[in-house]
């Protein structure tokens, strides 16, 4: 149980933090969203004493982190920023850390066979991979066995298969009642892990509900239909009560050249691919894609933070938006 | 993946976490960087090699240099030409490594991971600070000790200095010493300007700086300033015979010297404290 009470922080003008309280609760993944500079890590810091609030607390289990009796049996905890010395191996990293709260040697070989870094505890870290330097990261974290977990980007480079195995860990972890806290700027990798989503903007807290919920919010999809006779299939779709506008034309980094045609390309709201297709067929009017578009996460996301100024320029991923191309005609 | 775990947290020590933990913890991180430990056997072997063969130099040309100032003076204090050397370059290599112990955790961002297994902040550094000073008292001590026997028996045809002579093993054993504090005294300024090159030029000014000073600085109260700054009253314990003139014994110049750690230390404990990593 982590709980947050009117937690700022302030640098200098910027206020990274703003009156933030929210509580994450034990048993599932909860997600920390929020654009880029909108103060997840700062949140994190605080909550593990690293960074010291200009206001309110940050309690884990109902004590700050520092008046824990035993840290890191209580919460293990991955950082966004690299903190292991390059000359030192993977092993003596972890010794040292365990030493630190009188946790046994074995058990630094047990999670560095965890995170599948049995191979290279031997290895200084400046000979770690990026992706390898992330899982000794998370082996620390691991560390004491803990109730919670907190975890700033941890799928920060690595491979799918990685980024499967943390989203795996992620679920087992919390199964088996723990909680476990991570931020993530990928909003559908979110979708996939969290049961839970705390979503800040600008240091303050903009939602703290379900996924499930969030994710409602953008299920008013539209369906994106390219046709050499536009005119005519509008006619049609409005006559079926449908809402059919000229389709926004897509990212310029788009690859699918004919998504980036926007000649006869509308949006339709209100009736779904089969029955626009339907239709299509009926009246023999040839289509060239047929894309439904529900509001990914990453909508309601930037929905919700478009209040929240000018952070909000997100940079699209192509992999987010691959969960609303996966169904195209 | 395998979760599941070899045993289970229940069998472990439930004892609180004391400061042995985190002084064992600092000697992993010590030992377990390897720059770090060639940096230390680098030191014992340059400190000895240079006191011996400095003095065999001057040994082999005692004859040509007889009359002049240098066999004069070693002759006055075989001693202080014995351990002066070897501890002038000593004192540099410990002045360098105590603040590279702790900027480079600032620099490597370890000092989070230190910062989350000791959130105890002010015995992060006291058991940094003595794991470091007692593993410097140990080397700094064969250094010292190492040095004077090879010195004073290359020497011996010309100036016999032995340890049963007045204040020779005070000396020998102080020059230990003042490199074992010369150790925190660094890791405390490393701890306080927090980057390595402006930590090292803030240690090797007040150390070598007020070896200058002490030529320009001539009697009235500036004098005792002079003689009251970190090397110039730590460099006392060392030297077998007060200078004409000295102002403090070798034991109150030591006294003034730790006094200075000690300080530097508890302003690097409550900046540590106060700021973030
Ligand atoms: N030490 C610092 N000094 C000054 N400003 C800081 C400091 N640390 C963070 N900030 C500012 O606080 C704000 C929040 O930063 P933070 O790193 O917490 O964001 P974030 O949500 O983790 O972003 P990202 O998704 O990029 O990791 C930013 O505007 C940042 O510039
Ligand atoms: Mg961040």
């Amino acid at each position: 149980m982590i709980e947050v009470t009117g937690l700022t922080r302030r640098f200098g003008t910027i206020t990274a933090v703003d009156r933030l309280s929210f509580s994450v609760a034990p048993g599932r993944v909860t997600g920390f969203l929020g654009p880029n500079g909108a103060g997840k890590s700062t949140t994190m810091r605080m909550i593990l004493g690293l960074d010291r609030p200009t206001e309110g607390i940050a309690t884990i289990s109902g004590v700050p982190y520092a008046e824990l009796e035993h840290p890191f049996r209580t919460v293990g905890a991955l950082l966004e920023e690299r903190s292991v010395h390059p000359g030192r191996t993977a092993y003596d990293h972890l010794l040292f850390l365990a030493q630190a709260q009188r946790l046994p040697r074995r058990r630094v070989e047990e999670v560095l066979g965890l995170v599948g870094l049995g191979d290279v505890a031997g290895r200084r870290a400046k000979g770690l991979s990026l992706g390898m330097g992330q899982r000794l990261g998370i082996a620390a974290a691991m560390l004491g066995d803990p109730e919670v977990l907190l975890l700033d980007e941890p799928v920060n480079g690595l491979d799918p298969e990685g980024v499967l195995w943390i989203r795996n860990l992620m679920k087992e972890l919390a199964g088996e009642g723990r909680t476990v806290f991570v931020s993530s700027h990928l909003m559908n990798e979110m979708a996939v892990t969290a049961r839970h989503l705390v979503v800040i903007g600008r240091g303050r807290l903009l939602a703290d509900c379900p996924t499930s919920e969030l994710l409602a919010r953008g299920s008013e999809g539209s369906v994106r239909v390219v046709s050499p006779d536009a005119a005519r299939l509008a006619g049609i779709l409005r006559s079926e009560g449908a809402t059919v506008g000229t389709a926004a034309p897509e990212p310029p980094d788009t690859t699918d050249l004919g998504a980036r045609d926007t000649t006869g390309a509308l949006s339709v709201t209100g009736l779904g691919c089969a029955q626009i297709g339907r239709l299509a067929a009926a009246a023999s009017i040839e289509l060239h894609a047929l894309h439904p578009r529900r509001l990914s996460l990453e909508d309601a996301f930037m929905e919700l933070t478009a209040d929240s100024g000018d952070l909000t320029t997100l940079p699209r991923h192509d992999d987010d938006r691959m969960t609303d191309r996966s169904c195209r005609a | 993946m395998n979760l599941q775990l070899v045993e289970t947290s229940e069998q472990w020590d439930d004892r609180r976490i004391g400061f042995g933990q985190v002084m064992l913890a600092e000697w992993t991180k010590i030992r377990s960087v390897r720059s770090t430990t060639w940096s230390l056997v680098a030191f014992v072997v340059a400190s000895v090699a240079l006191s011996a063969g400095l003095c065999a130099l001057i040994v082999a040309n005692w004859s040509a240099a007889q009359g002049g100032g240098e066999p004069a003076r070693v002759l006055a204090d075989p001693t202080d030409f014995i351990l002066g050397n070897g501890t002038a370059l000593g004192q540099l290599a410990v002045c360098v490594l105590g603040v590279i112990l702790i900027t480079s955790e600032y620099s490597t961002g370890t000092i989070r991971a230190s910062l989350l297994a000791v959130p105890g902040r002010a015995s992060l550094l006291l058991a940094k600070a003595f794991v470091f000073a007692t593993i410097l008292l140990v080397l700094a001590e064969v250094v010292a000790f190492a040095s004077f026997l090879v010195g004073s028996a290359v020497l011996h045809s010309r100036a016999p200095v032995s340890l049963n002579d007045p204040g020779v093993t005070r000396a020998v054993i102080g020059a230990g010493l003042y490199l074992a504090v010369l150790g925190p005294f660094s890791l405390a300024i490393g701890a306080i300007v927090r980057h390595t090159a402006g930590a090292i030029l803030v240690v090797v000014g007040l150390v070598f700086g007020s070896v200058v000073l002490d030529h320009l600085v001539s009697g009235g109260w500036e004098a005792y300033l002079v003689a009251a700054l970190p090397q110039q009253a730590g460099s006392l314990i060392y030297q077998a015979h007060p200078h004409p003139g000295q102002l403090l014994s070798a034991w109150q110049g030591f006294g003034i010297f730790c006094g200075w750690t000690v300080v530097l230390l508890a302003v690097a404990a409550a900046l540590l404290g106060r700021l973030d990593p």
